[in-house]
């Protein structure tokens, strides 16, 4: 049969154009070896997925896990200490400050951290958002293992600055002409080895590394978005540490045997931002009868799940500099804040919502964001809690930009934000940028009491530690009179990490992770 | 093959060509335009859309967004900003991501090789599954099998991949089966089965229609008559029979995997375009979204030109 002979190669023909779509499959680029619990490959997961190389994007990752440094450092408590600077001097004006670079420092390229090199870095850190650029700078001198910063005013916070992420200093070789950021070649303990933006890199050991050799040789880091998908790599054990658990996995996995689960308070608040310019916000009154019906310790518990995430004030005890034991809690009293809107003659409607003198509905819009997913479950709390104090809110959940934006054309009411006051180590740069003159972005609206901003522009300058201490107890007692943004919850940064890892510790200002002082339990 | 067959073939082979790639070229024109111009009716401005995707809520500032506007010339009228993408795209070149910086055709290069990995497993899944479930419940309709078969499918289907993903994750998580991620091959399991689920879903109801028709039919009857046992019976006269619907219907299940692709990557961490054009819809990445559909658009026509010519070469009456 002169058909049958065909036949073969007909299917030849149908199977190969069958696998054309799988043949094309391959992805791109070099696959590393599988990532497996080797006992030497530490794998970390976390919800920050690699947004761009440059330090005042994704950077963070690459400070974090310890391939890049930052001319200072911070202790535990969030004091100075030697980074890739290892002593530092000023000025008696207070205006020229020299930072002595680390002998032996180099970069994973092998060439030695130069005073040119930073140099170069800090330009270009300068004109990027971070901090850098707030800072008054004359200019930058270069030596050869130094750096020269003239101020043209005293500016106390620059260590804080020269600590944040932003600041980073790369080799040279990792900047394009107009200062993008091409490659991370740095002078941590670790060197990047894999790069597959934007959900994971690896890093092995440097051999540049001058200092103390870590115990874990390798790491490999993946951007997880979903809470839920994070939790259960934790629980599979697909994961050695899992940073950023949602309050409904962290006490799930609390109870779990074969799991450490940490937490650490953030110097981070969630804050309701108002518009004090708006026709129903001006009033203290109404701001403060807004602060006694949000039922802080019932966020806590229902959404945080976290019965000390109450926020008793703005900055919260991990900021001990900051937080004032002493100031009068904020306190939930839902008939105290009806009496204050009963006495400006707001009373309620037939639907239960005020009216105002003119007879105006008590209706606010509230906007918030959900990069920090427990954000719009607070906002809904927040909208049923005003709604019996006799105000109507609509959440709109959108991008975090529209509140700056908002802000910016004036036609922000409310806004659910969560604020990290110590951003830049010393929280006094982040409350002069949301308490200025001007209000902030991130800060107040409409609201601003210059004696605040006087406080707050003295911290940036020289001073003895007394006055200083009146000057912040001045700040918070002014924040928590006058409530230009309205504190609800302090943040925790929560994390599981299998039991055979040994040394984990979290760092409150989430500048580091801390892999070289881990090792693996034999 | 013999010569005739095989000219006959290429004549036929002449117009699907022609008609796929004039497809191609509007397709692509169109998703470009629209692409760019949806983005531009959306509420809300790129600048601070765009400063919020590359430096995140804590440093996303008013002062950011107006150097992303200087820096991108973002002030620019629309009809210059489209014909700069034309004018690029003629030299073949996408442009670069507004936010993460690097070269759009880098991203789509990484994102689509892990696409189309998944898409590939997912509908080899789906066929692994959909094809014998069809054939048990063809072979009897009305039977257990088939009507167990149609409830299945129905409540699969009637599932959103992203519901079903996150059971199948549960389900499976005990069974040391990684919940997310990629590099390798265990990760591939979970989103491709899930999307794989509801492929086989719609396939096997296909499978099972084209079965009932084929066996229903004459030339399988007179195949029997003539004596043929049961295995050379199928094998020579209902199999190439059956298989044109089932090939056919795979064109039509690309709309399923592409939209289940773009929730399940996420949901697993997938590295894929459709996580990309999601965070790139949210970051007003125009580039990124315009390199994205397009080529998602292309490989649409190029897959359906290779159904066509799958079906082209099954079926003889059509050359």
């Amino acid at each position: 049969m002169a058909a049958d002979s065909f036949v073969p190669r007909r299917r030849a023909l149908l199977l190969g154009l069958g696998a054309l779509p799988l043949a094309a499959c391959r992805p791109q680029g070099d696959l590393p070896a599988a990532v497996e619990a080797d006992g030497q490959t530490l794998r970390l997961v976390g919800p920050w997925e690699i947004t761009g190389l440059d330090p005042s994007r994704a950077g963070y990752l690459f400070s974090r896990t310890e391939i890049s440094e930052t001319l200072v450092d911070l202790d535990d408590q969030g004091h100075y200490v030697a980074g890739l600077a290892s002593e530092w001097s000023v000025s008696a004006d207070r205006l020229h400050w020299r930072f002595r670079l680390r002998p032996g420092a180099r970069f994973h390229d092998g060439s030695p951290v130069s005073g040119a090199a930073v140099r170069q870095a800090l330009a270009f850190a300068r004109v990027k958002p971070g901090g850098l650029g707030m800072v008054p700078i004359e200019r930058i001198e270069a030596g050869e293992f130094t750096v020269d910063l003239h101020l043209r005013q005293i500016f106390e916070p620059l260590p804080a600055v020269l600590a944040h992420s932003s600041t980073q200093i790369l080799a040279p070789e990792c900047y394009g002409a107009s200062g993008s950021v091409r490659r991370i070649v740095g002078s941590g303990p670790y060197k990047l080895s894999l790069l597959e933006a934007p959900q994971r890199f690896a890093a092995e050991v440097a051999e540049t590394w001058d200092g103390p050799a870590p115990a874990i040789r390798r790491l490999h880091y993946l951007a997880v978005g979903r809470g839920e998908s994070r939790a259960l790599m934790a629980e599979s054990g697909q994961a050695d540490v899992v940073y950023g658990l949602d309050p409904a996995s962290w006490q799930r996995l609390r109870g779990n045997p074969r799991l450490q689960v940490q937490a650490v308070h953030l110097p981070r608040t969630i804050y309701l931002k108002l518009n004090a310019g708006h026709p129903l916000l001006a009033r203290r009154e109404v701001r403060e009868a807004i602060s006694l019906a949000i039922d802080r310790a019932g966020i806590a518990r229902a959404v945080l799940r976290d019965e000390s995430a109450a926020a008793s004030q703005l900055l919260p005890p991990v900021l001990p500099d900051w937080h004032d034991p002493a100031l009068a809690p904020l306190a939930t009293d839902l008939a105290r804040a009806g009496q204050l809107l009963d006495g400006l003659g707001w009373a309620r409607g037939a639907d239960g919502i005020r009216r105002d003198g003119q007879g105006e509905r008590l209706a606010l819009k509230l906007q918030t964001f959900p990069d920090r997913p427990e954000l719009p479950v607070v906002a809904a709390a927040i909208q049923e809690q005003m709604r019996q104090l006799g105000i109507a809110v609509e959440v709109a959940i959108g991008n975090s930009s529209d509140i700056p934006a908002g802000h910016r054309n004036g036609t922000l009411e409310m806004a659910l934000g969560a604020r990290n006051y110590a951003s830049i180590a010393d929280p006094s740069v982040t409350l002069l940028q949301d308490f200025g003159s001007a209000g902030g972005d991130w800060g107040a609206m409409g609201w601003s009491d210059p004696a605040l901003v006087s406080a707050l522009a003295s911290l940036q300058g020289s001073g003895e530690a007394a006055a200083r201490a009146a000057l912040r107890r001045q700040v918070t007692t002014t924040l928590q009179g006058e409530l230009p943004v309205i504190p609800v919850a302090w943040n925790r940064l929560v994390a599981a990490v299998q039991p055979g890892l040994a040394g984990f510790s979290l760092d409150p200002f989430e500048r580091s992770y801390r892999i070289s002082r881990m090792r693996w339990q034999s | 093959m013999n010569a005739q067959t095989l000219i006959s073939f290429g004549r036929s082979l002449l117009p699907v060509l022609l008609r796929r790639g004039g497809q191609a070229l509007a397709v692509g024109v169109l998703v470009g335009m629209l692409s760019f111009l949806m983005m531009r009716w959306l509420p809300g401005d790129f600048a601070y859309r765009i400063a919020a995707g590359r430096y995140g809520y804590d440093l996303v500032s008013a002062e950011a967004a107006e150097a992303v506007r200087r820096e991108l010339a973002l002030d620019a009228p629309w009809y210059v900003a489209l014909a700069g993408w034309w004018q690029q795209l003629l030299a073949f070149d996408l442009g670069n991501s507004l936010v993460i910086g690097t070269p759009v055709i880098d991203e789509i290069r990484h994102q689509l090789g892990h696409t189309l990995m998944l898409a590939g497993a997912a509908l080899g899944l789906s066929l692994l599954i959909g094809l014998p479930l069809g054939v048990a419940a063809g072979l009897r309709p009305g039977g257990w099998a088939d009507r167990l078969g149609l409830l299945v499918s129905v409540a699969l289907r009637a599932f959103p991949p992203f519901l079903l993903g996150l059971l199948m994750v549960i389900v499976f998580a005990g069974a040391d089966l990684p919940a997310a991620g990629h590099g390798e091959a265990a990760n591939l399991f979970l989103p491709a089965l899930t999307l794989a689920l509801g492929l086989a879903a719609g396939s096997s109801r296909i499978v099972r229609e084209a079965i009932r028709n084929v066996l229903a039919s004459e030339h399988y009857a007179f195949a029997q008559t003539k004596g043929l046992p049961l295995s050379l019976a199928v094998w020579r006269h209902a199999l190439r029979n059956m298989a044109l619907p089932v090939v056919a219907y795979l064109g039509v299940q690309l709309v399923f995997v592409i939209e289940g692709v773009v929730i399940l990557e996420t949901l697993f961490a997938w590295p894929g375009i459709g996580h990309a054009l999601v965070h790139a819809v949210f970051w007003r990445d125009v580039p990124m979204i315009q390199g994205t559909c397009l080529m998602l658009a292309l490989c649409f026509v190029l897959l359906n030109a290779l159904v066509d010519l799958l079906c082209l070469a099954l079926d003889p009456r059509h050359r």
